[in-house]
């Protein structure tokens, strides 16, 4: 087989596209690719890839590996991870990203606990970047930082695997930038023998049943968010925030806290442990501020803040800070809003 | 049918309510400002476990937890729930572990308890929110993996059938035993504590609890064998020391740092209906809105 100690990307598959967490990732694998001047390589495992390469191809993938079989779709962890495991073992490669998927986050650690090889969730940045052991003095160049917060995001650590490959990480959706590297770039395609990877007692675990909901909340593509925290104080106050989202043409989000005292769903959570958002407007209500939720909005064009407190965290990253109830206040946005629009 | 079910917890610091002294002025965390409590999807787990027990009496829960040797309080906790022990795996030479030292140290005691059926365990701990441990021990164990589980639907003629809550729907998988199930958050809560249960297990001690104690006191335990919570070291679960601990651990921390984000002029406005309709104005104006 070609050449080894490439950078892989394991792609998300499902109707006919590849996921968008998986594009993104392939986005930022270009870039640390290029900066460890080795080859960008993809590896999508299911069923009915057909044409897969030129949804991947411009995303700058040099090489794609395809495993074609009925069995593997939809994913089931025994397979999937049999496939990468005997794959990496003859491709050797230095890094694999992985979205922090369902599918990522059951994969991911299968796979490092069989090659021991480390692995980082929920990255929120990857760098290339040295290293020296500070116990052995050992130095090591152009290693992978993976950089997560931690401790309920309260601070970021920097994680590095120094003697074991591949470096492993997976990465939320939304986090990377998706981007085209460029629409005429081309790889190579490798299909795979799907019984040289992976044997017939892999596939143990049965689907009975499968019943996919489309997502009832797109808080990824609002331009308008108008989310809360803990400070907003019950289910019913929430209402308050869909009425101004509703006025505005946006939708509602939600920080961890508020998610975790029931006010709202946790599709809605915005966040380190949610989705990352970048709208035009954000207008959080009655959230203090905590570092994993700023993690996942600070991107944001416009930030207001409206808290009781003054000095919550959140109103330092704010463009606009107002200071009050949110029960008096996002009322007064609604009337003002419908007052001076056309 | 009796089965042996194995409950995987951890011992947390509450990370949900991390208060202003909870960082220390170095930036590193000030973890006894911290209550440590038991993992909260770990309590989902657990309840899944006893509602199989339910169905199926004779069945024993059984609690496992590696961390320091105060982790037997969340063993106590589930004992007043409905567990019927448990074994606390804690020696020195297991901290610093990062997931993969983790999963080998608990799947070698996994091995050493022997026979079980299933494993639960909560889907991440609230500490590292990686999800890594409870996948990482089934690949160690050579056993079937179900992640995301919100029920254990079915449990008969050596499989289990569990309903996975997804991103974007449900999916009903069915997988022989045994198995690792880890449970998301969304799963029924845990039943409260059974009062009987409190009384008859409050002095429950693990043997470097019970050293502490006043001799009567240790004489009423060791008279009594369901008092007693097992603790479990490195060596009992003959963990290689190669593979545990900071020295078993690929991934290294390079670097702690607090978070700081760059601090934006904030235009500050009082709560009155002018300022207010100003700045709907102004965000009206430059097409924020609108």
């Amino acid at each position: 087989m070609a050449d080894k100690n490439n950078l892989i990307v394991y792609c998300e598959y499902d109707e006919g596209k590849v996921a968008d967490v998986s594009l993104e990732l392939l986005t930022k694998g270009r870039v640390l690719a290029d900066r460890l001047g080795i080859k960008l390589e993809a590896v999508v495992i299911g069923d009915n890839l057909k044409d897969i390469e030129n949804q991947v191809f411009p995303y700058g993938v040099d090489r794609l590996y395809k495993v074609e079989d009925a069995r593997l779709f939809p994913y089931t962890s025994n397979p999937h991870a049999a496939v990468l495991i005997n794959l990496f073992k003859e491709i050797k490669p230095q890094i694999c990203l992985m979205g922090a998927t369902c599918i990522g986050r059951d994969l991911g650690p299968r796979v490092s606990s069989c090659l021991h090889s480390g692995l980082t969730a929920d990255c929120t940045s990857l760098e290339i970047g040295d290293h020296k052991d500070p116990k052995t003095g050992k130095e090591y160049t152009d290693l992978l930082y993976q950089i997560r917060p931690a401790f309920g995001g309260n601070i970021v650590a920097t994680i590095v695997n120094p003697d074991c490959r591949p470096q492993m990480a997976t990465v939320r959706e939304g986090v990377m930038k998706k981007e085209i590297y460029n629409p005429d770039h081309k790889g190579e395609v490798v299909n795979l023998d799907v019984n040289r990877y992976v044997s017939d007692t892999d596939f143990v675990v049965e689907i009975i049943d499968r019943h996919i909901e489309k997502s009832k909340v797109n808080i990824k593509g609002a331009p308008i968010i108008v989310a809360g925290g803990y400070g907003v104080g019950s289910k019913e106050n929430f209402q308050l925030l869909f009425d101004l989202a509703n006025t505005l043409g946006g939708e509602v989000g939600a920080s961890r806290a508020a998610v975790d005292a029931g006010f709202i769903e946790h599709e809605r959570q915005i966040g380190q442990t949610g989705v990352t958002v970048r709208p035009k407007l954000y207008i959080a209500c009655g959230i203090s501020g905590q570092i994993q939720h700023i993690a996942g909005m600070q991107e944001s064009s416009i930030i207001i803040s409206i808290n009781n407190d003054p000095a919550a965290p959140i109103n330092s990253i704010a463009d606009y800070v107002i200071t009050g109830n949110m029960e008096d206040i996002v009322p007064k946005l609604i009337k003002y809003y419908k007052k001076n629009s056309k | 049918m009796s089965l042996n079910i194995i409950v995987l917890a951890k011992q947390v610091p509450d990370t949900r309510n991390v208060g202003k002294d909870a960082m220390k002025e170095d930036g590193t965390i000030n973890r006894a400002a911290l209550p440590a409590i038991f993992n909260p999807e770990d309590l989902n787990a657990l309840e899944q476990a006893l509602r199989i027990k339910d169905n199926n009496p004779g069945s024993t829960v059984t609690l496992l937890t590696m961390g320091l040797p105060r982790a037997s309080e969340i063993i106590r906790e589930a004992i007043y729930r409905g567990a019927d022990g448990g074994i606390v795996l804690t020696d020195r030479t297991l901290g610093g572990a990062d997931t993969l030292a983790t999963s080998y140290s608990l799947a070698q005691a996994v091995k050493k308890f022997g026979n079980y059926d299933i494993i639960l365990g909560g889907r991440q701990a609230i500490d590292g929110d990686t999800a890594q441990v409870g996948p990482q021990i089934a690949e160690k164990l050579g056993i079937p993996q179900v992640t995301y589980a919100e029920e254990v639907i079915d449990l008969a003629d050596g499989y289990v059938t569990v309903k996975r809550r997804l991103e974007h729907g449900v999916e009903t998988v069915k997988s022989p035993l045994p198995c690792v199930v880890t449970v998301n958050g969304s799963a029924p809560d845990c039943r409260p504590r059974n009062a009987r249960r409190l009384m008859k297990y409050k002095y429950a001690v693990s043997p470097s609890e019970k050293a502490k104690l006043a001799p009567e006191a240790q004489a009423f335990a060791d008279a009594r064998p369901y008092l007693n919570i097992q603790e479990w070291s490195a060596a009992y679960v003959e963990a290689d020391p190669e593979q545990i601990g900071l020295a078993g651990s690929p991934t290294k921390v390079k670097a702690i740092e607090n978070v700081v984000f760059t601090a934006k002029e904030s235009l500050c406005l009082e709560n009155n209906d002018e300022q207010i309709e100003n700045l709907v104005k102004e965000l009206i104006a430059n097409h924020t809105i609108g």
